[in-house]
């Protein structure tokens, strides 16, 4: 197994049978991570981001290609792989305790019980929620659940994480504080990290390459872009490095360019005298 | 009206005013003895009594009330096997009702599992399922009696049961059976696919998942299922006591029935109404509380 890559998609499809024939979603995605990396996939919605991270996580069928993982190729889901989805999927009726113990349990099973309930409460903790992990997930704000989701991953001392728009349903004060939370959780674990998302800002701050991928059918890996800035990170210093700017316009670019491509006549020239018009009725609507 | 809500009567007030509105039409329909005393051609006096109203022989509330009033004022009186009070009558009813609905939960719970998480399972049994499903009581008890006619089975604890009993138990059984199962099929096909992607992406056992993830995200269907089953349950009671002529609320019934004695009638319906009001009710407690916890 070489460092040069831990994590390897090699050839990576998938298609769903449709009326009009196969609908390929994703086509021939090849990528490497290495060891402790962080990659984040940006992309428009439906392009088949999430089919890409659900194949990694084995929770969707592989339609041609492979994905390997630690020098062994991946079959089905495993605790090897800690994943956070964009709702945290905690179990209601557990506590926030209750919900890590149950994959640390399945984790460390050589373990005793007391050494068990060390690490969920460590992680319990490392995530802010020392006070409040034995409240059930209603109990909680949606922040906080999401901390829980991370503290949750990050127990099963997984090989690889796997984020799904972590933070998308979060108002953004509360995404700013966890993306610190994961940012620093995953220094100090030094885990291999995949992430989809829509907010480049948020890409630019955490990861080490941002994966940007065209749109489907048939998506495939349009770019790759280094994000050089060094770590740890800060997030007044990476907004004021001199090379922020630029990358956020190359993303940004990249992403306007596969808007438009598809469907550049489809805004008419009279939007924007639309959408003033909607302005000035605005008031009278309230009133 | 508003200060009636102020006061919080409202709740009181408006059913008494709909239960006294039911009385006086139950009162209207009702038949009435009427004495005449008649002088014949001889001149002696012949006394007659004739029931007169629209439906003659239907007792009105004072009569039901004076008629039934031993049974309720004496609830657990026992003058004999088909006379006893109304309490001790309910409480042997519900025995029945109760074993009946145990096997109706420990049978059809697995059974609704199986039937929400296999499609194979849901394929070949669902039809039969909704095939036994809308069968009367009425039909089931024949069957059941054929079913343990040479049965003598001794429960012990319980003592022995007769074919009739057991026909009784069968009958509540089947007949309640559907609504837990079919609800906790329902429940189980309803669970999200993140609570089960986190039973994979764990790697739960199969015991580990039922217990962790299955059971716990279908208890609210499984307690609809339980609580329409036990009313089930209670509504086959008058059906397999009549026919097996049991003594109980039911039994009693059909035995006053024959007996021309028509003021018991209403007071068994009352007492099933009642009843099966009471164990809604404490199933519905039950629900929340588990909910809270
Ligand atoms: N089970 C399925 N059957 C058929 N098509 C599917 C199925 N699941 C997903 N798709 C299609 O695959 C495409 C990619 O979906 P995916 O969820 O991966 O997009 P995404 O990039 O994650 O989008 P978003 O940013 O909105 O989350 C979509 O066009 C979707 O319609
Ligand atoms: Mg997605």
């Amino acid at each position: 197994m070489s460092t040069q890559s831990y994590l390897e998609l090699w050839k990576l499809t998938k298609s769903y049978p449709s009326p009009k024939g196969e609908a390929v979603i994703v086509k021939d995605i090849d990528l490497r991570l290495k060891q402790g990396e962080f990659v984040t996939v940006i992309g428009h919605s439906g392009c088949g981001k999430s089919t890409v991270l659900m194949m990694v996580a084995g929770l969707t069928s592989i339609t041609s290609g492979g994905i390997i993982l630690a020098g062994k190729e991946l079959d089905g889901p495993g605790p090897d792989r800690g994943i956070v989805f964009q709702s945290p999927s905690l179990l209601p009726w557990m506590t926030a305790f209750e919900n890590v113990m149950l994959g640390v349990d399945q984790v460390f099973y050589t373990a005793d019980r007391v050494e068990r309930e060390q690490i969920a409460e460590y992680y319990l903790t490392l995530v802010g929620l020392g006070d409040a992990m034995h409240k059930r997930p209603g109990e909680l704000s949606q922040g906080m659940r999401q901390r829980v989701g991370i503290a949750r991953a990050f127990a099963l001392a997984p090989k690889m994480l796997l984020l799904d728009e972590p933070f998308g349903m979060l108002d953004s004060l509360t995404k700013y504080e966890l993306q610190e939370v994961l940012l620093q959780l995953w220094r100090r674990e030094k885990t291999t990290a995949m992430m989809v998302t829509h907010d480049v800002d948020e890409a630019l701050f955490l990861s080490d390459r941002i994966v940007c991928m065209t749109d489907g059918p048939e998506a495939g890996i349009g770019d790759i872009i280094e994000v050089p800035f060094e770590r740890p990170r800060n997030r007044l210093e990476v907004m004021e490095h001199p090379e922020y700017y630029p990358l956020r316009e190359r993303l940004i670019e990249f992403l306007e360019v596969h808007a438009h491509r598809k469907a550049p006549t489809v805004v008419p020239e009279t939007a924007p005298a639309i959408s003033k018009a909607k302005e000035k009725v605005e008031p009278e609507l309230v009133s | 009206m508003k200060w009636i809500q102020r006061l919080g009567l409202d709740a009181v007030l408006l059913p008494l005013v709909g239960v006294f509105m039911c009385l006086i039409v139950w009162s209207g329909i009702s038949g009435k003895s009427v004495t005449t005393k008649t002088k014949d051609d001889w001149g002696d006096v012949v006394t007659t009594t004739k029931r007169t109203g629209i439906s003659a022989d239907l007792p009105g509330p004072m009569e039901t009330w004076e008629k039934s009033r031993s049974y309720i004022l004496n609830p657990l009186a026992k003058r004999g096997e088909l006379d006893q009070g109304i309490l001790r009558f309910t409480w042997l009813s519900l025995t029945l009702v109760v074993q009946g609905y145990l096997i109706a939960l420990v049978v059809g719970t697995p059974l609704g599992f199986c039937l929400g998480l296999s499609k194979t399972f849901g394929k070949m049994f669902d039809p039969i399922f909704q095939i036994l499903r809308p069968v009367s009581p009425l039909a089931w008890l024949p069957l059941g009696m054929v079913l343990f006619l040479s049965a003598k089975i001794q429960v012990p604890g319980f003592g022995a049961y007769t074919a009739s009993e057991l026909a009784a138990v069968f009958t509540i059984a089947i007949c309640s059976m559907w609504p837990t199962v079919l609800n906790t099929a329902v429940g189980v096909r309803a669970i999200p696919q993140d609570y089960l992607n986190v039973a994979k992406v764990l790697k739960l056992s199969p015991a580990k998942t039922l217990v962790k993830v299955l059971i716990p995200a279908t208890l609210p269907y499984m307690f609809t299922g339980f609580r329409l089953s036990l009313g089930i349950a209670w509504l086959v009671i008058v059906a397999a006591e009549m026919l097996t002529g049991r003594p109980g609320v039911g039994g009693f019934l059909w035995q006053q029935y024959n007996a021309l004695s028509y003021s018991h009638i209403i007071l068994c319906i009352l007492t099933i109404g009642v009843v099966g009001y009471a164990l809604d009710r404490l199933m519905s407690f039950i629900e929340s509380r588990l909910r809270a916890a």
